[in-house]
């Protein structure tokens, strides 16, 4: 295990991007994420790699689809406003089938809004965003160490799959410490990539990026057979973490660093006799359905927490299915919740349900 | 678990000193957080850090209580003084603040930090100085450790202002009201 070192979010993700192999890094500077660039612009040429300042998002994200055409390891990185400057683009490398690793480090919208910590992307990140039918896969880490692991992890699943992946923190967890160590991620078995555009030298067919399907039956086609790796992707790769849900009365569930607020206000309203479980869902999407509606037969309801007016708790609807009741809590425009309003918010409902 | 917030203008070393205690807490095996203010805050208004030291897995990295809070000035003291757990400490910077703090049922150190930072040649150390009471007065980390840190976190370029900064932090665990 290498040496411990205490690190910001940002430039963390940074280093386990490059340690990835990752060699190519567009994008265009904003807050809360700026420390990536500002990182990238000094070790991408340290490892003979390069980091472009591109003259737009738009730009940045183009060069991005460019170069995993290439078959590069390639990312970009913004925050919010930036993120929605990019989705004609994401849509696009979806539907070149081609993998690539697009960082929202979010903050309060919507519009330019302001530059504090929010969870107010959800719908982009997961219900599209750009247009059409597609998906990324959505990694939210909640610990520094949780967000070098899993972008090593990003860079797997989208070559795994052909997909383009996000990482979505928010602006607390790329501005903060904590320490780290970049152990040896674990090593898929990937596939060859068969179809990069890396010149023909004469002796294969030439390959093809494209997006521009004029034949419904051929593009349905294409959209059907992307469609059965979605499927893979939501039976192989949801991620979870369940803490004390056997016994709750009451499940949290929340996601990101607001989910390691609901752990404490869980152990607070542990210690005061409530019981109280957690599940933060590590994936978006693919959703942890299968273990929320697990949950759904014991606890007699669910608490969303989230820093917006209210997304991911739609999706945590969806999976219980009506079998128990699904309340909100939420704060937003660069809000931080408390742990102390989180158990006041259960007080409230762990009153009613005892009733 | 010990939660410090340490909060003064843009400028004053706010989040350097932070820094030191994660640090240092880090190379002692414990778990550390360490979450800072940012955006226009840092400009002139108030910065402020938030630190975590803890034998255990940190939940939540924002405090609602401190044990320990660090005002380097009279807007830092106000936004939250009243928020020091009972029997937690605040330390003050009483050449900057020239009002007591409003907290009946915490301990009050008030340490002349930026005069007695400039009497030892270094104006911009009053956080440092503040840090050296700190440790005089809790038990949270010794000096060699914070020592250690600072030997880590300074840059090879400023290595000579790592005496001063020692300098600075013992003059800061000497000093007696």
């Amino acid at each position: 295990m290498s040496e411990k070192v205490l690190m910001k979010g940002n430039e963390a993700l940074a280093e386990a991007a490059i340690r990835a192999g990752c060699r190519l890094f567009f994008g265009y500077p904003i807050t809360p994420q700026t420390e990536v660039s500002a990182y990238m612009s000094k070790r991408m040429p340290q490892v003979d790699g390069l980091f472009l300042q591109a003259e737009s998002e738009v730009a940045a994200i183009n060069m991005v689809y460019g170069a995993a055409g290439a078959g590069a390891r390639v990312m970009t990185s913004s925050s919010s406003p930036g993120i929605s400057l990019k989705q004609e683009g994401i849509s696009y490398i979806a539907a070149s089938d081609l993998p690539c690793l697009v960082v929202n480090i979010v903050r309060g919208g919507p519009g330019l809004g302001g530059i504090q910590p929010a969870q107010s992307d959800y719908f982009q990140a997961v219900k599209g965003g750009g247009h059409g039918d597609y998906h990324l896969v959505v990694l939210a880490p909640a610990s520094v160490q949780e967000l070098v692991d899993l972008t090593a992890e990003a860079f797997d699943i989208g070559d795994m799959y052909r997909v383009p992946v996000m990482i979505m923190g928010d602006g607390m967890l790329g501005q903060m410490m904590e320490p780290i160590t970049f152990g040896e991620p674990k090593k898929r078995n990937l596939p060859e990539k068969t179809w990069a555009t890396t010149g023909t030298a004469m002796q294969r067919k030439k390959n093809v990026v494209n997006s521009l399907y004029l034949t419904p039956e051929e593009l349905e086609e294409l959209n059907n057979e992307r469609a059965k790796r979605y499927a893979a992707i939501e039976e192989n790769e949801v991620k979870v973490e369940l803490q004390q849900v056997e016994d709750a009365d009451l499940v949290l569930v929340a996601y990101g660093v607001t989910a390691r607020i609901a752990k404490t206000a869980a152990a607070i309203a542990r210690e005061k006799g409530m019981k109280v479980g957690l599940i933060r869902p590590i994936t978006l999407w693919p959703f942890p359905k299968k273990e929320i509606a697990n949950a759904a037969k014991s606890a007699k309801c669910f608490l969303t927490v989230e820093m917006s007016q209210g997304q991911m708790v739609e999706d945590v609807r969806l999976a219980v299915n009506g079998a128990k009741p699904v309340h909100f809590y939420g704060r937003n425009g660069g809000i931080v919740p408390t742990p102390d309003e989180i158990v006041k918010e259960m007080e409230k409902l762990l009153g009613g349900a005892n009733e | 678990m010990t939660q410090i917030i340490l909060a003064g203008f843009g400028g004053q070393g706010i989040l350097f000193a932070g820094k030191q205690l994660a640090y240092a807490g880090m190379l002692t095996g414990k778990e550390v957080s360490w979450l800072p203010s940012y955006g226009p805050e840092m400009r002139g208004g108030t910065a402020n850090c938030h630190v975590i030291l803890s034998d255990q897995e940190i939940a939540a990295p924002m405090i609602q209580s401190p044990d320990v809070l660090i005002a380097l000035n009279q807007p830092s003291l106000e936004k939250f003084e009243k928020a020091v757990r009972a029997g937690g400490k605040i330390f003050y910077d009483s050449s900057m603040i020239d009002r007591v703090p409003e907290n009946d049922e915490a301990h009050i150190f008030a340490v002349p930090a930026t005069t007695i930072a400039a009497s030892l040649g270094a104006n911009n150390l009053a956080n440092i100085v503040m840090l050296g009471k700190v440790l005089k007065e809790s038990e949270v980390l010794t000096m060699d450790e914070i020592r250690m840190a600072m030997e880590k976190t300074i840059s090879a370029r400023k290595q000579n202002l790592l005496e001063l900064n020692m300098k600075c932090l013992q003059a800061g665990f000497d000093y007696q009201a």
